[in-house]
This record gives C-alpha cells, sequence and structure tokens, in this order.
C-alpha cells in the first residue's frame, strides 16, 4: 500500500503550494465557472414565448378579428403588424421580421356562418425547429379551441385533459438547465487545472526529475488530485447555492446525498485531466484537448437534447459520456428528490469510469517515463 | 564494493533504431567519471537504462551492485539525478524546494531537518533560503538542484549536462563541490560538452552514433591509436594571422585536419609530408605537440565516419 502510493503526501502539500501561490489562477479558476453559471442561467430559456407574427385579414369581419384575438391570447404569438397582401406576407417571413404569418381568406365568416370549413394559412418559419413546432402545434389549438366555441355553443367540453406536471410544476427552464449546468461547468474547470499542472511540469523539466525518484505514478497522481478536488468541491458548493439563490431552483433531496453522489464524477473529471495530461506535450495542447471535451459533454449528456431521441450510435456514445451520468444524478436528486437507490447505478458508473481512468493515466505516465 | 556502476554490452532500441549499442563500461567508487559525445549519440538514454527508466533491450548493468533490470524501485532510493533543466519548482522557496525532495525521498522529522541543514551547508544557499527559485540566478539554482538531487545521500549521482549555461565562475564552484562530495566517496556520473570538464573527470568515455567509441583517462586517450593515425604527426603552427592561412593550409597535400586554437593552428599532417609542409609555411614555427581532448574527438569522430562510409 504505501510503495503504491508514496510521494503522495509530499505531491499534495507542494501542489496545494502551488495553487496559494498563483492567486491569479485560483481567482479566475474559480470565478469563470461562476460567471458562466450566471450568463447561461440566465440566457437559456426554451419555452417559447411571443414569437413575432403578421396577419393578412382579408375578411375584415367580427369573427376574423376574434381568431386573430384568440391567438394574441396565447401568449405565443406577438401580433406585430398587417401585411397588405399575400406577397407582402411572405417577404415579411423572408426577412426574418416576423417567424409566422397568418391570412384569414374573404370567405372566413361567410364559410362559418354557412356551417362549411374556413380555411385559415399558418405560414411557420421551420429555421428554428423548436419555434416551428410550437406555432405549429399552438395555432392548431387554437383552431380547435375556435371550432369547439362553434358547435358547442353551451361552452361544456365533453372531455377535458387537466395536466399535472410532476417536479418542475411551473416547467420553468432554469430548473431543467441550470442543474445540468452545474455537472458541465464543474468538469471544465477541474479537467483544465488537474491537466495544466501536470503539463506545467513536464514543460519546466521537473516531471523528468520526479521520474527519476521513487515518487509512485499513484502517488503522484492522486496526490495532485486531492488538491484540486478539494477545490473543485468547493466550487461545487458555491455553485449549488447560486443556483439555489439565484435562480430559485429548489433542491427536492437531500443536499448531503447530491455532494456525496458527486465525489464519483469529480474522480472521473480528476481521471480524465491526467489522461488528457499523458497525451499532451504542451500546456496549449492540454487546453484544446480539455476543451474538445466539452462539445460531446454538452450536446450528448442529455444536457440538451433527449437522450432518447437520439439514433442508436449516439445513444451508445452518451452512454460513455461521464456527464451524462452525473446530469441524472443532478437531475434526480434537485428534481425530483431521487435519493441513493434511485442513483447507486450512475454512481457505480462514475466510480469504475474514474478508477479507470486513474490507472490508464498512471500506465500511461510509466511508459512516457522509459523514453 | 568496487565498482559504483557497470554496463556490461548493453543495447537500447526503439523500434528499429537503436540508440544504444553494445556499451560496456565500469566506474569504480569514488570516481568522476565524465560521458561525452553529440547530441542524440545515447547519453540521457544510458543514464534512463542504469536508473531502471527503461529496460536494456540487450545486456544489462549494476548500480551499488543492484540489477538495473530487477532493482529499479530500489536503484532509485540510493541514486541522484540532476539535469540541465534542473527540475526546481520555480514558484517554492529554495527552502520548500528542499523540503519537498526530501518529502519524496521517504525523509522525515529530525532526519529530514539535519540534512536538509546540512545540504544547505554544503552547497551555501542558506542565505537564499525562504527565496523563490525562480528568483535565483543560473549558478544559484544549480546549486539549489544539486542540493535536492543528492537530499538522500545518495552514493552515486548522474548530472545530465549540468554546467549548460553556466557562466564559468559558477561551473568552477560546482566543481569543487563534486570534487569535496566524491572525496566522500560519492560516485558521479557527469555529461558535458565542455572539453575543460571532460580533462577535470578521473575517466573520460566518448559516445559516437550509439556506440562507446574511446574510454580511458585522458592521457590515455590522447595516446589513443585511433586519434594518432600511424605515419602522421600532430602539430602546432604558430604564425601570424592563423585564419587567412588555414584555407590554404587545408588543401596542402598531406594535412588531414587543421583548426585554429587562438594564435595557434593545429594540424594532423602524414610524416612523410612534413619537411614539404615547413618548406611551404617559411614564416610559420611548426612543433609536435599531443593533442588536445577535443582534436582526439574530432579524428575520432572523422575516423568513425570514413570507416562507415
Amino acid at each position: 500500500m504505501k510503495i503504491l502510493f508514496r510521494g503522495l503526501v509530499p505531491i499534495c502539500r507542494k501542489e496545494a503550494l502551488h495553487i496559494v501561490r498563483d492567486p491569479g489562477t485560483l481567482f479566475f479558476a474559480l470565478l469563470i465557472p461562476m460567471l458562466q453559471l450566471f450568463l447561461f442561467g440566465f440566457a437559456v430559456d426554451t419555452n417559447i414565448r411571443q414569437i413575432a407574427t403578421v396577419v393578412l385579414d382579408e375578411s375584415h369581419t367580427q369573427e376574423s378579428r376574434q381568431l386573430i384575438q384568440r391567438f394574441a391570447a396565447s401568449d405565443v404569438f406577438a401580433i406585430k403588424g398587417e401585411a397588405g397582401s399575400r406577397d407582402g406576407l411572405y417577404d415579411v417571413i423572408r426577412s426574418g421580421k416576423a417567424r409566422v404569418g397568418i391570412r384569414i381568406p374573404y370567405d372566413y365568416a361567410r364559410q362559418l356562418q354557412n356551417g362549411g370549413t374556413a380555411t385559415v394559412l399558418v405560414l411557420v418559419d421551420g429555421s428554428d425547429s423548436t419555434v416551428a413546432a410550437q406555432a405549429v402545434s399552438t395555432s392548431t389549438g387554437v383552431a380547435l379551441q375556435q371550432s369547439l366555441a362553434q358547435v358547442l355553443p353551451t361552452g361544456n367540453m365533453p372531455v377535458e385533459v387537466r395536466p399535472a406536471v410532476l417536479y418542475n410544476p411551473s416547467t420553468r427552464s432554469a430548473n431543467f438547465f441550470v442543474p445540468g449546468l452545474v455537472g458541465i461547468l464543474l468538469q471544465v474547470m477541474t479537467i483544465l487545472l488537474i491537466a495544466l499542472s501536470l503539463v506545467r511540469e513536464r514543460e519546466h523539466g521537473t516531471l523528468e526529475q520526479l521520474i527519476m525518484t521513487p515518487v509512485a505514478p499513484l502517488g503522484l497522481m492522486l496526490g495532485k488530485m486531492i488538491p484540486y478536488g478539494v477545490m473543485a468541491f468547493a466550487e461545487l458548493c458555491a455553485i449549488l447555492l447560486v443556483m439555489r439563490v439565484v435562480f430559485l431552483v429548489p433542491i427536492h433531496g437531500s443536499i448531503l446525498m447530491l455532494l456525496l453522489l458527486s465525489l464519483p464524477f469529480l474522480l472521473t473529471v480528476l481521471g480524465l485531466g491526467l489522461v488528457i495530461s499523458t497525451r499532451a506535450r504542451t500546456q496549449a495542447e492540454a487546453f484544446q484537448l480539455a476543451m474538445g471535451t466539452i462539445l460531446p459533454s454538452v450536446f450528448l449528456s442529455g444536457y440538451i437534447f433527449l437522450i432518447e431521441n437520439m439514433p442508436p450510435f449516439f445513444r451508445a456514445v452518451s452512454s460513455i459520456i461521464p456527464t451524462t451520468y452525473y446530469i441524472r444524478i443532478l437531475r434526480g436528486i434537485i428534481l425530483r428528490g431521487a435519493g441513493f437507490t434511485d442513483l447507486w447505478r450512475e454512481a457505480t458508473v462514475l466510480t469504475v469510469m474514474g478508477c479507470a481512468a486513474i490507472l490508464l493515466a498512471a500506465r500511461q505516465f510509466v511508459k512516457q517515463g522509459a523514453q | 564494493m568496487a565498482e559504483a556502476i557497470t554496463a556490461d554490452r548493453l543495447t537500447i532500441r526503439f523500434g528499429s533504431f537503436t540508440a544504444v549499442n553494445d556499451v560496456s563500461f565500469a566506474v569504480p567508487a569514488g570516481e568522476i567519471f565524465g560521458f561525452l559525445g553529440p547530441n542524440g549519440s545515447g547519453k540521457t538514454t544510458i543514464i534512463r537504462a542504469l536508473c531502471g527508466l527503461l529496460r536494456p533491450s540487450e545486456g544489462g548493468g549494476t548500480i551499488l551492485g543492484m540489477d538495473i533490470r530487477k532493482d529499479a524501485p530500489e536503484i532509485k532510493r540510493h541514486v541522484g539525478y540532476m539535469s540541465q533543466k534542473f527540475g526546481l519548482y520555480e514558484d517554492l522557496t529554495v527552502g520548500e524546494n528542499i523540503a519537498f525532495y526530501a518529502g519524496v525521498y521517504g525523509i522525515r522529522g529530525a532526519a529530514a531537518e539535519a540534512r536538509k541543514r546540512e545540504v544547505l551547508e554544503l552547497t551555501g544557499i542558506e542565505h537564499y533560503l525562504d527565496r523563490r527559485a525562480a528568483q535565483l540566478s543560473g549558478g544559484w539554482k544549480q546549486r539549489l538542484a544539486l542540493a535536492c538531487a543528492i537530499i538522500h545521500s545518495p552514493q552515486v549521482v548522474f548530472l545530465d549536462e549540468p554546467t549548460a549555461g553556466i557562466d564559468p565562475v559558477a561551473r568552477r564552484a560546482l566543481w569543487d563541490l563534486l570534487f569535496r562530495l566524491s572525496g566522500e566517496g560519492v560516485t558521479f556520473f557527469v555529461t558535458t560538452h565542455y572539453m575543460d570538464e571532460a580533462e577535470r573527470c578521473g575517466r573520460v568515455g566518448y559516445i559516437y552514433m550509439s556506440r562507446l567509441v574511446a574510454l580511458g583517462t585522458v592521457p590515455e586517450l590522447q595516446r589513443l591509436p585511433l586519434a594518432n593515425p600511424p605515419g602522421t604527426t600532430r602539430v602546432q603552427i604558430a604564425i601570424a594571422n592563423p585564419s587567412t592561412v588555414l584555407e590554404s593550409l587545408r588543401r596542402m597535400p598531406g594535412v588531414r585536419e587543421a583548426t585554429i586554437f587562438g594564435q595557434f593552428i593545429h594540424a594532423l599532417v602524414d610524416s612523410d609530408q612534413l619537411p614539404a609542409l615547413k618548406a611551404g609555411l617559411p614564416q610559420g614555427q611548426i612543433e609536435p605537440i599531443t593533442p588536445s581532448l577535443e582534436d582526439v574527438f574530432v579524428t575520432l569522430t572523422t575516423r568513425i565516419m570514413e570507416t562507415a562510409q
């Protein structure tokens, strides 16, 4: 045991000195994730409201004005003005001034009165698929409501759905996105700090010196991981505090369990940072490699896009990304109040990944020492 | 135990490239052994193999009687290493650097304090105890690096180009320190490009194209047949404006090598052409000399290249 981790304590102490001696790096390492949390936490809102809409009302009747009123009342559409002609309607959408165009035909009121089908054209700009989907479904809903009001003058609906949204009742985007963001920010900061610390030793030639000493590879690796792990853990606490206090995301589960189940993730990202540091010759290279881990973690971890909707290949990729599991832990505990019995699998996967990464880094390190 | 370091037909290959080819030597305890050779000739690779970091492809070696193939962890505890890059943490103070390496070698408590005081006294760096390594001059950095390299009282110390880029006064101070330690029985294995440093060593090995091509004391090397080919004489030519004469001298028959040493030209000349040379340079004073170490290595290198072709 002692031989396996030889050098751990002095390396740990030295690394802590490096951190304290360089307050600039310390400050930015802790501050930048915090700034990003504020920036992205406020910017990201996937609930689509107030889509710019223009109307071409050829009917000019009480009925057509009532329909426009219903569109406006939905909060999804914001009526920005009227188009003069059919071509004008297309022009406005093409130029990007509006995303939705509604044309109510001249015979709209007549068709309603005669019991025929009044056709309303809704033009939707499909360049943003979420906006388009929201516009289509809401306009269909508006038409349905209007039709029902027409055939059921009493106003009593035969069937009514009462949706009860559990765990995030107001369906606030922040509640969904900020917990995921915690994982992403923690990952970037931790990987970068530890990878740079080891590559710096390579650049300065101190690594060459260290491999000539009896320091064991695992002693070196863990000696680096402990101080940076402590730093990352402190940052996690700070980020969670901001999430709770500033973004008002309630934590439904146990905070203690959340912190405890964050440890396997920290282990994994620290290990990942070490693996990167064995590949990189220069700090710039390490920086690029660390940045390279961000995009997959953002797009394939379920942070933004549903994993269930991905093609099988990307679902497989997402299952080897550590962030996938940590985001499940974060959302599980924060949003649904899940506990250890729900999340032990995720924690186990992360622990295994972390240990594998550390062993891989140690092995790689021994091999390189020989060159 | 007489031999501190031995290499026995040591061969190291990286894929198809042979970095060290059939190298054998033995360094007795307390000797300062100089190791010379061009960059990339295999000097650092040999050090790494002797420290147990690299498994030899063939052959082997020992450090203080320990097998470099089997006893690598034990060897590391008894060997000191200092590289050209010094391996110091610039943001740590002198004291912290020494304390770190003491910790790494497992020296703790009172023993660490006592040993720290010893190396501080030995290297004379105690006045700078609280100064950051980054703020030290090259010479002091070098002494600190040595202090760190010997903190665990190693009996064998490898110095890989320890004086590159250091001023002459600091270099001399370091060599004084090495002699003092070698007097106490520490064995040094020093690689260098400086001939004056090589001449301070007890014995010198010269490695060229992965092979150890010469080994011995400086006088032995100067008498080496390969460096003094039969039928040739090495001469020193005292002449005004040697640089203007050099080119024409090189074109004269029987002149194998010619190079300028200050006010003189050193040349390797076919002995039977010597009278002709004297006749050709009436204004010059020509007298035979023993070759300098540099002469020896240059002649060796050209001879090897000639036979290789």
